[in-house]
């Protein structure tokens, strides 16, 4: 039987993690060259470890399902299945088409989710021909969005409609950025608006400025304080979770929706570990409320 | 070579900077700092790039004469004038904040042009709310309902009435509300361990051209 490669990195990976532990022992017996008791392993952080190797093997098992040929079900997400007609829409009007991918910089792993989702937009706007302009804060990010945008136009079959001058560095304050990107909505309005990525204090001041000039608008962001602002201004949002699966929902891969599958088992153990929490809690068993703080 | 050398880079990298996360062990926190360093002295050196994008973006734009050619010269002139009054007071060794035309720039200009977009949010929360706010089914009812409660609790008019309005805006936000951020928290906390999992292994890969 071969074992996938990817498998046999986790393990490892897991494992190279767990040796000085394993080795030294989780606090090395004091001696009096080491005045204070040193842990090589942050016990802290080993809830963390827990979910990733729950996260680990479920994801391989379900990759491994994919890879033989099972079906793996992925519900129908609304804002994902509007992009196509977002794009639609742009491109019958004769519009561009606006791709905020956030106002984090490339270490922000909301940026990165974004810019999964980046290549399938641009390849859509690339085949329809319709304008794609990618408004960045961060000169890094235009710099990923600009090699993004090109690589989607040849993928496309049409690198000639590349038009670097749509992939723009606005600016790195916060409000100078907002201004700019609500400049570009009124001045060449866009017929559809698309934020995906971190958004703070901006993102209301853009998806009404977005609603006011008329353009479809579609929003995308783990950012809890600024999920309500975009239910409210935006015609269809991606909630959290939703956002991050969005990348396997248009592609289809296997390998990513294996993860997507791999996520929802974990939720269904957080839930049940949290009905089990508030079971023991209320009966006062302390042995197992004591063990799901400590492990989870 | 051009797919794997940035591959293997990432999960080098993504290996220190986890096992960092996990391990007290000096080294690796040493080399996961250092990389750390290294990841910042590249995103400085990328605002180069982003100050040509903007020079050559609204110079095309106003060679052209665009239609909004105008606001491209405010835009370069301003650029202009803030960096050289900053690099001439750099470059003399004075204090940025002190008397000086780049201190002025910023308090006089930049300070309140920020403050005054951001006080528009203000506004656009009243015309957001106005809309988000129509009973037109079931749930918008609800929210309708319960927004209108947590505004009465949380002025002083709602405990003149009564002090059952700001306990029952305190419960709809302690209980309603924050099962519902925490529902959302753990759905996004789980999504990021995915997506990170997925780079650093080399599965999603937005770093290579998207590919």
């Amino acid at each position: 039987m071969k074992v996938p490669r990817v498998i046999i990195f986790l393990l490892l990976y897991i494992a190279i993690l767990l040796l000085p532990v394993a080795v030294m022992g989780e606090e090395p017996a004091e001696s009096s060259s080491t005045p204070a008791s040193h842990s090589y392993f942050k016990t802290e952080h080993k809830n963390v470890l827990v979910v990733l190797v729950f996260f680990g093997f479920f994801f391989f098992f379900f990759l491994r399902r994919a890879r033989v040929g099972k079906k793996l079900f992925m519900r129908t997400i609304p804002g994902l299945k509007a992009l196509e007609e977002a794009v639609g829409r742009a491109t019958e009007m004769g519009k561009p088409v606006l791709y905020v991918p956030g106002i984090d910089d490339i270490d922000e792993i909301q940026t990165l989710a974004s810019l999964n989702i980046l290549p399938y937009v641009a390849e859509m706007t690339a085949k329809y021909g319709a304008p794609l302009i990618v408004p960045t804060r961060r000169s890094v990010v235009m710099s990923f969005a600009e090699e993004i945008v090109k690589e989607a136009h040849i993928r496309a079959g049409r690198p000639e409609s590349f038009k670097p001058g749509n992939i723009r560095y606005l600016s790195d304050d916060q409000f100078a950025f907002t201004c700019a990107v609500d400049g570009i909505m009124l001045r060449e309005k866009p017929a559809a608006n698309i934020y995906l990525g971190a958004f703070y204090a901006e993102s209301l001041i853009l998806s009404e400025t977005g609603f006011l000039s008329g353009a479809i608008q579609i929003a995308g962001t783990a950012s809890i304080a600024q999920l309500p602002f975009f239910i409210a201004a935006c015609d269809y949002t991606l909630i959290g979770e939703e956002f991050y699966a969005a990348s396997a929902y248009l592609s289809q891969e296997p390998s990513l929706l294996a993860g997507i599958k791999a996520s929802d088992y974990l939720k269904i153990i957080i839930f049940l570990l949290i009905i089990i929490g508030v079971v023991t809690a209320s009966l006062e068993f302390s042995s197992i409320v004591d063990f799901i703080k400590a492990w989870f | 070579m051009r797919r794997r050398v940035p591959l293997y880079i990432t999960t080098v990298v993504g290996f220190f900077v986890v096992a960092k996360f996990f391990l007290n062990i000096p080294i690796i926190e040493n080399i996961a700092n250092e990389l750390e360093q290294w990841a910042m002295v590249v995103v400085a050196f990328a605002i180069v790039l982003g100050v040509a994008n903007i020079i050559r973006i609204n110079l095309l734009g106003i060679i052209r004469r665009r239609p909004d050619w105008q606001y491209k010269v405010v835009l370069l002139a301003t650029m202009f004038i803030t960096t050289v009054s900053g690099l001439i007071i750099f470059i003399q060794g004075k204090d940025l904040a002190g008397e000086n035309l780049f201190n002025w720039i910023f308090m006089n200009v930049y300070t309140p042009l920020g403050t005054t977009v951001y006080a528009l949010l203000a506004f656009f929360i009243a015309s957001a709310a106005f809309r988000a706010f129509r009973a037109r089914n079931l749930p918008a009812t609800f929210m309708l309902s319960s927004a209108v409660l947590v505004m009465i609790g949380r002025v002083p008019l709602g405990a003149a009435i009564s002090s059952i309005f700001p306990n029952l805006a305190n419960w709809i936000m302690s209980v309603p509300n924050t099962a519902g951020q925490r529902g959302i928290i753990i759905g996004a906390a789980i999504g990021v361990i995915g997506v990170g999992l997925k780079i650093i292994t080399g599965i999603e890969r937005p770093y290579l051209r998207g590919e």
